[in-house]
């Protein structure tokens, strides 16, 4: 495993952490050829988690716009409700095999922070789960959710108090305890071998969209589409898709919509590269190298940064970026739930608002993949007061 | 180099004390007296903290001071020139710049590197950049004989400390002890065979830092290590003084104190 991406990824970090990153890539290639790994995964994916999650036809978005066809793919039909298990499970494994009882994680939406708190306390394994102190806030579900399933939950107020914050508190954690613990990372983001261990545990979605795809219509979908935030779903998604005559497009979080000068979360269109977080890839930084503040209405978007494995497909083009703002996202989340009746988490809401403006651009009779990532019990509460504070009266 | 090599010169006879202080903390024009005042009581090596939004590797004493000086918009670049006031007060010790690899790699490597020699800067600490990524770094701090500090772990393996200890020019920084940077009360336990591990690694001088912060852990590292770095104990002491006059009082008297140790 070389740990890059053309010019992005790498392993940019505290020399304390140089000992267990190598002992993790040496354990995760060793599960990979394991029998019994593979065997035992499969078997939680399927008894646990829920695997294989359906691809379900939309009756009526799309067709509707322009006699296209969207397909979602529903993760948010997994146990806990987010593809963030997949990968959940997989580390958590893996942290067994090597002798790592506690876990540690940094969570956005909470969505992951759901994810690792059940995998441990299904592996019994002890989890403490770093949040920022505005996601716990627009989130609180999720937070009742992690303690009920006996995690530690640690708020954190620095810097924005969101998901790039936690992910700070949790690597000074594992700095401290490099030899007992193991970082559960949620997203294809961090130092190498995160990526590439994220992305192999999400793949799943890709290869079971793609049969199920051909299943029902035969050949290939002409679009799959994602929202990025870290790039986890997205890239598990797309893996399956990459020597495909498919287009991909992955959709970032526009926030308020007035492009690079409003306040947003997309790297991939407006930002340039640098090193956070221990791996090069696309920044929102200033002049001197400082990050910057982000903005989304998805806390699960709501990022600096982006996998490095995104920046590569970015440069290279395999992969097309797009946004979807607030706004899109929220009148998305409002209509898929009354059009289709599926509720989707707020970043999931991004990827089929991308996919709707997607279906008007392509000729009638056009196949859309779209990754349903979450489904949205976790944004009820902050959606719906986003959404009569937008529509006012009216509603 | 030649700054760096020569503060190291007798070091086994007299321990090296490095004296961490942020960049434009509390401000750029008081910095520039308490490298003075450290350097007048004893500081042998200055290593200057650029500030980072995004500080993985320190905890909460450097980060609140690192968070202030980029809220009065401290920059590398006013951090260089930082470096350039230092020197026209005629001080000659050894700048060494501490921080972390994106705001310099925005500065751009080759620029930073020619103006970290013309402001007479001696080298880079990048807590972020393990010697296994840092080759483009290397090759601006040869052109510029500039130094490159890399780090160990305590749980760095036997051939990584070898490798390391052989990039790293100026020094090998020690990290004392896992986690970040903080006051610690006591030195770790089994630093002594680690540090032997370390020795046995490495051709290059050897700093010791993190939690470093009373005369009696210099003590017990003397004869044992070139240099020792002391961070966070003494940005506490200025921390929790009140005006700039007791400021420079409390870093006299610190640095004093540990200088002693190291005799
Ligand atoms: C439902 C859902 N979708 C998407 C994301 C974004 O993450 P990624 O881009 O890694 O899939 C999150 C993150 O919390 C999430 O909870």
């Amino acid at each position: 495993m070389s740990g890059w991406f053309g010019g992005y990824g790498g392993q940019f970090v505290a020399e304390t952490l140089v000992a267990p990153l190598e002992e993790l890539e040496a354990a995760y290639q060793k599960a990979q050829a394991s029998e019994e790994f593979l065997g035992e995964l499969d078997d939680l994916l399927n008894r646990f988690i829920g695997r294989p999650t359906p691809l379900t036809r939309l009756r009526r978005l799309g067709v509707e716009t322009n006699g296209c066809t969207l397909w979602l793919k529903r993760e948010d039909l997994t146990h806990t409700g987010a593809h963030k298990i997949n990968n959940a499970i997989g580390q958590a494994l893996l942290a067994r095999r090597i002798g790592k009882q506690r876990i540690i994680a940094e969570t956005g939406a909470g969505q992951h922070g759901v994810a690792v708190a059940a995998a441990c306390a299904h592996l019994q394994l002890d989890a403490t789960i770093y949040m920022g102190r505005v996601d716990a806030e627009r989130q609180a579900p999720n937070v009742q959710r992690m303690e009920l399933l006996g995690a530690e939950v640690r708020l954190v107020d620095n810097g924005t108090a969101t998901l790039k914050d936690a992910i700070n508190e949790a690597i000074r954690d594992w700095i401290a305890h490099p030899d007992s613990t193991h970082y559960l990372l949620g997203s294809v983001v961090g130092p190498h071998p995160f990526p590439t261990i994220v992305r192999g545990f999400q793949s799943v979605i890709g290869r079971e969209a793609r049969q199920q795809f051909q299943d029902a219509v035969g050949g290939l979908p002409d679009a799959v589409v994602a929202c990025v935030g870290g790039g986890s779903n997205s890239v598990g998604m797309f893996s399956a898709f990459l020597d495909d005559p498919v287009r991909l497009v992955g959709i970032q979080a526009a926030g308020e919509g007035l492009g690079p000068g409003g306040r947003h979360a997309a790297p991939l269109l407006y930002g340039e590269p640098g090193v956070l977080q221990g791996t090069r890839t696309y920044l929102l930084q200033d002049d001197d190298g400082q990050i910057l503040l982000t903005h989304s209405v998805a806390p699960g978007l709501d990022y600096p940064g982006v996998g490095p494995e995104h920046s590569h497909f970015k440069d290279t083009g395999r992969v097309e970026y797009r946004t979807a703002s607030d706004d899109q996202a929220l009148s998305t989340f409002a209509l898929l739930s009354r059009a289709e009746g599926i509720i989707p988490a707020l970043e999931s809401a991004h990827a089929v608002a991308g996919a709707l403006e997607l279906a008007e651009e392509l000729p009638s009779g056009s196949n859309i993949l779209v990754n349903l990532s979450g489904r949205g019990d976790k944004d009820l509460v902050s959606a719906l007061a986003a959404l009569r504070e937008r529509d006012g009266a009216d509603r | 180099m030649r700054r760096l090599e020569h503060a190291f010169a007798d070091s086994q006879r007299e321990t090296a004390l490095v004296a961490y202080l942020t960049a434009g903390y509390p401000n750029l024009d008081e910095t520039v007296n308490l490298v003075d005042a450290a350097c007048a009581a004893g500081a042998d090596i200055i290593e200057l903290g650029a500030p980072f939004s995004d500080p993985l590797g320190d905890g909460p004493v450097i980060q609140a001071t690192t968070q202030q000086a980029l809220r009065a918009g401290v920059t590398v670049a006013a951090t260089l020139d930082l470096v350039a006031k230092v020197r026209a007060t005629g001080n000659d010790v050894p700048i060494m710049l501490m921080g972390y690899c994106n705001p310099f790699l925005r500065y751009g490597l080759p620029k930073l590197f020619a103006d970290a020699a013309s402001a007479g800067a001696d080298g880079f600490i990048v807590p972020d950049l393990p010697a296994t990524e840092s080759s483009d770094w290397l090759v601006e701090a040869e052109r510029h004989n500039l130094g490159q500090v890399f780090f160990a772990a305590p749980g760095s393996s036997p051939e990584r400390l070898r490798r390391t200890a052989q990039k790293s020019r100026g020094f090998l920084y020690c990290l004392a002890d896992n986690g970040v940077t903080g006051v610690r009360d006591r030195l770790a336990d089994g630093l002594d065979a680690y540090l032997a591990r370390v020795r046995a690694a490495a051709t290059t001088p050897v700093a010791v830092g993190f939690g470093i912060s009373r005369p009696e852990h210099v003590a017990a590292l003397r004869g044992k290590v070139d240099g020792v770095i002391v961070g966070s104990a003494l940005l506490k002491r200025i921390g929790a003084a009140t005006t700039w006059q007791q400021r420079i009082a409390e870093t006299t008297a610190l640095i004093g104190e540990l200088k002693e140790a190291c005799r």
